[in-house]
Protein backbone atom coordinates (compact mmCIF):
# COMPACT_ATOMS: atom_id res chain seq x y z
CA UNK A 1 0.00 0.00 0.00
CA UNK A 2 1.52 3.35 -0.96
CA UNK A 3 1.39 5.95 1.62
CA UNK A 4 2.32 8.88 0.56
CA UNK A 5 5.41 11.17 -1.77
CA UNK A 6 8.50 11.96 -0.35
CA UNK A 7 10.56 12.89 -3.47
CA UNK A 8 10.06 14.06 -6.66
CA UNK A 9 12.38 15.59 -9.53
CA UNK A 10 12.02 18.65 -11.21
CA UNK A 11 14.51 18.92 -14.86
CA UNK A 12 16.16 22.35 -14.39
CA UNK A 13 18.87 24.13 -16.99
CA UNK A 14 20.80 25.33 -14.40
CA UNK A 15 20.88 24.83 -10.50
CA UNK A 16 22.20 27.83 -9.33
CA UNK A 17 19.50 29.78 -11.32
CA UNK A 18 17.01 27.09 -10.09
CA UNK A 19 18.14 27.45 -6.39
CA UNK A 20 17.40 31.59 -6.79
CA UNK A 21 13.97 30.80 -8.29
CA UNK A 22 12.51 28.10 -5.74
CA UNK A 23 14.30 29.48 -2.58
CA UNK A 24 14.44 33.33 -2.95
CA UNK A 25 10.95 33.86 -5.17
CA UNK A 26 9.05 30.92 -4.04
CA UNK A 27 10.21 30.66 -0.93
CA UNK A 28 10.78 27.03 -1.16
CA UNK A 29 13.25 25.86 1.85
CA UNK A 30 16.69 24.08 0.92
CA UNK A 31 16.74 20.87 2.60
CA UNK A 32 20.32 18.85 0.79
CA UNK A 33 22.60 20.98 -1.09
CA UNK A 34 25.50 18.42 -1.43
CA UNK A 35 28.41 19.05 -3.66
CA UNK A 36 29.23 15.70 -5.86
CA UNK A 37 31.87 16.09 -7.17
CA UNK A 38 33.17 18.71 -10.11
CA UNK A 39 30.16 20.65 -11.43
CA UNK A 40 28.28 17.87 -10.06
CA UNK A 41 25.35 18.80 -7.06
CA UNK A 42 22.56 17.12 -5.46
CA UNK A 43 19.86 19.57 -4.97
CA UNK A 44 16.63 19.69 -3.27
CA UNK A 45 13.85 22.06 -1.62
CA UNK A 46 11.09 21.30 0.14
CA UNK A 47 8.04 23.67 0.19
CA UNK A 48 7.42 26.27 3.54
CA UNK A 49 5.09 23.97 5.20
CA UNK A 50 5.74 20.61 3.67
CA UNK A 51 9.22 19.82 5.28
CA UNK A 52 8.92 16.05 4.40
CA UNK A 53 8.30 16.72 0.44
CA UNK A 54 11.81 16.70 -1.28
CA UNK A 55 11.41 18.03 -4.60
CA UNK A 56 14.86 17.42 -6.32
CA UNK A 57 15.64 20.05 -8.26
CA UNK A 58 17.70 17.80 -11.11
CA UNK A 59 20.33 19.24 -13.58
CA UNK A 60 19.78 17.69 -17.06
CA UNK A 61 23.57 17.05 -17.79
CA UNK A 62 24.85 14.56 -19.85
CA UNK A 63 25.71 11.06 -18.34
CA UNK A 64 24.21 7.76 -17.13
CA UNK A 65 21.07 9.53 -16.69
CA UNK A 66 21.09 11.21 -20.72
CA UNK A 67 22.90 10.28 -23.40
CA UNK A 68 24.70 13.45 -25.24
CA UNK A 69 21.69 14.06 -27.71
CA UNK A 70 18.39 13.14 -25.04
CA UNK A 71 20.23 16.33 -22.59
CA UNK A 72 20.13 18.14 -25.55
CA UNK A 73 16.59 17.23 -26.65
CA UNK A 74 15.63 17.52 -22.84
CA UNK A 75 17.09 21.25 -22.46
CA UNK A 76 14.91 22.36 -25.31
CA UNK A 77 11.69 20.59 -24.06
CA UNK A 78 11.93 21.91 -20.79
CA UNK A 79 12.48 25.76 -22.38
CA UNK A 80 9.54 25.45 -24.97
CA UNK A 81 7.62 24.85 -21.64
CA UNK A 82 6.67 21.24 -22.31
CA UNK A 83 6.63 20.20 -18.76
CA UNK A 84 3.70 20.69 -16.06
CA UNK A 85 4.82 18.66 -13.06
CA UNK A 86 2.88 20.01 -9.97
CA UNK A 87 -0.27 21.94 -8.61
CA UNK A 88 0.83 24.28 -5.68
CA UNK A 89 -1.52 25.28 -2.87
CA UNK A 90 -1.60 28.95 -1.37
CA UNK A 91 -3.95 29.38 1.62
CA UNK A 92 -5.05 33.23 -1.05
CA UNK A 93 -4.39 32.93 -4.49
CA UNK A 94 -4.38 36.40 -5.71
CA UNK A 95 -2.43 37.65 -2.35
CA UNK A 96 0.50 35.00 -3.54
CA UNK A 97 -0.29 36.16 -7.78
CA UNK A 98 0.68 39.73 -6.57
CA UNK A 99 3.77 38.74 -4.60
CA UNK A 100 5.15 36.27 -6.53
CA UNK A 101 4.55 39.20 -9.86
CA UNK A 102 6.34 41.16 -7.88
CA UNK A 103 9.60 38.74 -7.43
CA UNK A 104 9.64 38.87 -10.91
CA UNK A 105 7.91 35.38 -11.69
CA UNK A 106 6.54 34.77 -14.99
CA UNK A 107 2.48 33.61 -15.07
CA UNK A 108 1.22 31.79 -18.32
CA UNK A 109 -2.68 31.88 -16.85
CA UNK A 110 -3.81 34.65 -14.93
CA UNK A 111 -5.81 34.07 -11.51
CA UNK A 112 -9.29 32.46 -12.74
CA UNK A 113 -11.67 30.65 -11.37
CA UNK A 114 -12.49 27.04 -11.79
CA UNK A 115 -15.08 24.30 -10.65
CA UNK A 116 -12.01 23.15 -8.42
CA UNK A 117 -11.04 26.67 -6.92
CA UNK A 118 -9.10 29.97 -8.58
CA UNK A 119 -5.95 28.98 -10.25
CA UNK A 120 -2.69 30.48 -12.14
CA UNK A 121 -0.13 28.76 -14.13
CA UNK A 122 3.30 29.89 -13.42
CA UNK A 123 6.52 29.22 -15.06
CA UNK A 124 10.17 28.37 -13.16
CA UNK A 125 13.17 29.87 -14.51
CA UNK A 126 13.98 26.66 -16.88
CA UNK A 127 10.54 26.87 -18.38
CA UNK A 128 7.95 24.12 -16.66
CA UNK A 129 5.39 25.48 -15.93
CA UNK A 130 3.02 24.76 -12.36
CA UNK A 131 -0.62 25.26 -11.29
CA UNK A 132 -0.98 27.65 -8.20
CA UNK A 133 -5.11 27.04 -6.66
CA UNK A 134 -6.58 28.45 -3.95
CA UNK A 135 -9.17 25.39 -3.33
CA UNK A 136 -12.61 26.38 -3.14
CA UNK A 137 -13.97 26.09 -0.12
CA UNK A 138 -16.07 23.36 -0.95
CA UNK A 139 -13.75 21.09 -2.79
CA UNK B 1 -11.49 36.72 -11.07
CA UNK B 2 -13.97 39.21 -11.72
CA UNK B 3 -15.16 39.31 -7.64
CA UNK B 4 -11.41 39.66 -6.94
CA UNK B 5 -10.52 42.51 -8.92
CA UNK B 6 -12.02 45.19 -6.87
CA UNK B 7 -10.43 43.81 -4.02
CA UNK B 8 -6.98 43.76 -5.80
CA UNK B 9 -5.72 46.88 -4.04
CA UNK B 10 -6.77 45.41 -1.05
CA UNK B 11 -4.54 41.98 -1.63
CA UNK B 12 -1.16 44.19 -2.27
CA UNK B 13 -1.29 46.44 0.44
CA UNK B 14 -1.85 42.50 2.50
CA UNK B 15 0.98 41.63 0.36
CA UNK B 16 3.19 44.74 0.98
CA UNK B 17 2.64 43.91 4.75
CA UNK B 18 4.23 40.57 4.13
CA UNK B 19 6.78 41.51 2.47
CA UNK B 20 7.77 44.52 4.74
CA UNK B 21 7.61 41.36 7.84
CA UNK B 22 10.31 39.52 5.38
CA UNK B 23 12.66 42.21 4.91
CA UNK B 24 12.28 44.09 8.70
CA UNK B 25 11.82 40.87 11.27
CA UNK B 26 15.24 41.44 12.67
CA UNK B 27 14.04 45.05 13.65
CA UNK B 28 11.41 45.93 16.41
CA UNK B 29 9.00 45.40 14.70
CA UNK B 30 5.71 47.61 15.71
CA UNK B 31 2.45 45.53 14.05
CA UNK B 32 0.23 48.53 14.64
CA UNK B 33 2.64 50.53 12.67
CA UNK B 34 1.87 47.65 9.57
CA UNK B 35 -1.81 47.89 9.95
CA UNK B 36 -1.34 51.93 9.92
CA UNK B 37 1.01 51.46 6.78
CA UNK B 38 -1.76 49.52 5.30
CA UNK B 39 -4.76 51.92 5.88
CA UNK B 40 -6.66 49.23 8.13
CA UNK B 41 -7.87 48.83 11.00
CA UNK B 42 -6.02 46.42 13.31
CA UNK B 43 -8.78 44.15 13.08
CA UNK B 44 -9.50 44.21 9.40
CA UNK B 45 -5.84 43.95 9.01
CA UNK B 46 -5.54 40.42 11.02
CA UNK B 47 -8.16 38.72 9.11
CA UNK B 48 -7.12 39.50 5.78
CA UNK B 49 -3.32 38.73 6.58
CA UNK B 50 -4.74 35.04 8.35
CA UNK B 51 -6.99 34.84 5.28
CA UNK B 52 -3.76 35.03 2.82
CA UNK B 53 -1.30 33.59 5.12
CA UNK B 54 -2.71 30.81 7.55
CA UNK B 55 -1.19 32.86 10.06
CA UNK B 56 -1.75 35.95 12.03
CA UNK B 57 0.78 38.93 11.36
CA UNK B 58 2.45 38.38 14.87
CA UNK B 59 2.13 34.69 14.24
CA UNK B 60 3.83 35.03 10.53
CA UNK B 61 6.52 37.25 12.21
CA UNK B 62 7.57 34.70 14.48
CA UNK B 63 7.92 32.16 12.05
CA UNK B 64 10.16 34.28 10.09
CA UNK B 65 12.55 35.00 12.88
CA UNK B 66 12.75 31.05 13.80
CA UNK B 67 13.13 29.94 10.20
CA UNK B 68 15.95 32.48 9.80
CA UNK B 69 17.61 31.46 13.43
CA UNK B 70 17.49 28.08 11.97
CA UNK B 71 19.68 29.28 9.01
CA UNK B 72 21.94 31.41 11.01
CA UNK B 73 22.30 28.36 13.47
CA UNK B 74 23.86 26.56 10.42
CA UNK B 75 27.15 28.49 11.12
CA UNK B 76 29.22 28.86 13.64
CA UNK B 77 27.68 31.83 15.25
CA UNK B 78 26.53 32.19 19.14
CA UNK B 79 22.85 31.18 20.06
CA UNK B 80 22.97 34.67 21.89
CA UNK B 81 24.00 36.63 18.64
CA UNK B 82 21.55 34.53 16.25
CA UNK B 83 19.02 35.41 18.99
CA UNK B 84 19.51 38.97 18.78
CA UNK B 85 19.98 38.69 15.22
CA UNK B 86 16.81 37.67 14.28
CA UNK B 87 14.74 40.06 16.02
CA UNK B 88 14.22 38.35 19.88
CA UNK B 89 14.87 40.71 22.69
CA UNK B 90 16.42 37.83 24.82
CA UNK B 91 18.00 34.25 25.05
CA UNK B 92 15.01 33.13 26.83
CA UNK B 93 11.66 33.44 24.99
CA UNK B 94 13.88 32.64 21.71
CA UNK B 95 14.91 29.53 23.11
CA UNK B 96 11.07 28.97 24.78
CA UNK B 97 9.97 30.03 20.89
CA UNK B 98 12.61 27.88 19.28
CA UNK B 99 11.55 24.90 20.73
CA UNK B 100 8.07 25.22 20.86
CA UNK B 101 8.81 25.27 17.11
CA UNK B 102 11.35 22.67 16.25
CA UNK B 103 11.41 20.46 19.26
CA UNK B 104 14.80 21.31 20.14
CA UNK B 105 16.66 23.86 22.02
CA UNK B 106 18.65 26.39 19.62
CA UNK B 107 22.01 24.48 20.78
CA UNK B 108 20.79 21.05 20.24
CA UNK B 109 19.78 21.84 16.49
CA UNK B 110 22.92 23.95 16.09
CA UNK B 111 24.67 20.60 17.31
CA UNK B 112 22.25 18.68 14.97
CA UNK B 113 23.13 20.98 11.88
CA UNK B 114 27.14 21.24 12.57
CA UNK B 115 27.14 17.28 12.42
CA UNK B 116 25.06 16.88 9.48
CA UNK B 117 27.04 19.72 7.71
CA UNK B 118 30.59 16.79 8.24
CA UNK B 119 28.37 13.87 7.20
CA UNK B 120 27.18 15.18 4.19
CA UNK B 121 30.77 16.79 3.39
CA UNK B 122 32.08 12.85 4.11
CA UNK B 123 29.59 10.59 2.69
CA UNK B 124 26.73 12.52 0.53
CA UNK B 125 25.40 9.55 -0.66
CA UNK B 126 23.94 9.06 2.49
CA UNK B 127 21.61 11.66 1.86
CA UNK B 128 20.46 10.62 -1.48
CA UNK B 129 18.16 8.17 -2.66
CA UNK B 130 20.08 5.64 -4.36
CA UNK B 131 17.36 5.11 -7.13
CA UNK B 132 18.82 8.50 -7.97
CA UNK B 133 22.27 7.95 -7.18
CA UNK B 134 22.58 5.22 -9.54
CA UNK B 135 21.34 7.15 -12.28
CA UNK B 136 23.78 9.45 -11.60
CA UNK B 137 26.54 7.54 -11.66
CA UNK B 138 26.93 8.19 -8.11
CA UNK B 139 28.78 5.27 -6.49
CA UNK B 140 30.41 4.70 -3.38
CA UNK B 141 34.07 4.59 -3.22
CA UNK B 142 34.32 7.68 -5.48
CA UNK B 143 35.68 11.10 -4.73
CA UNK B 144 33.18 13.70 -3.90
CA UNK B 145 35.48 16.29 -3.22
CA UNK B 146 35.41 19.12 -5.23
CA UNK B 147 38.49 20.19 -6.92
CA UNK B 148 39.86 23.45 -5.12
Amino acid sequence: MITSVNHFSIFVLNQDSAYDFYVNKLGFKVHTDASMGPGKRWLTVTPPEQPDLEITLMAIDEGMMFKKESAAKMRELVMEGTFGFAVFQCNDLMATYEELKGKGVRFKKEPKKEFYGFEALFIDDSGNWFSLTEKAANN
Amino acid sequence: MAAYLPKIYLYRRIVLAKLFIDEHFAENINLNDIAGEAFFSKFHFIRLFKKAYGKTPHQYLTTVRIENAKLILQTEVTITDVCYSVGFDGVSSFTHLFKKFTKLTPSAYQQQQRIRKIEMAKSPLKFIPNCFAEQKGWVKKRNFKQVP
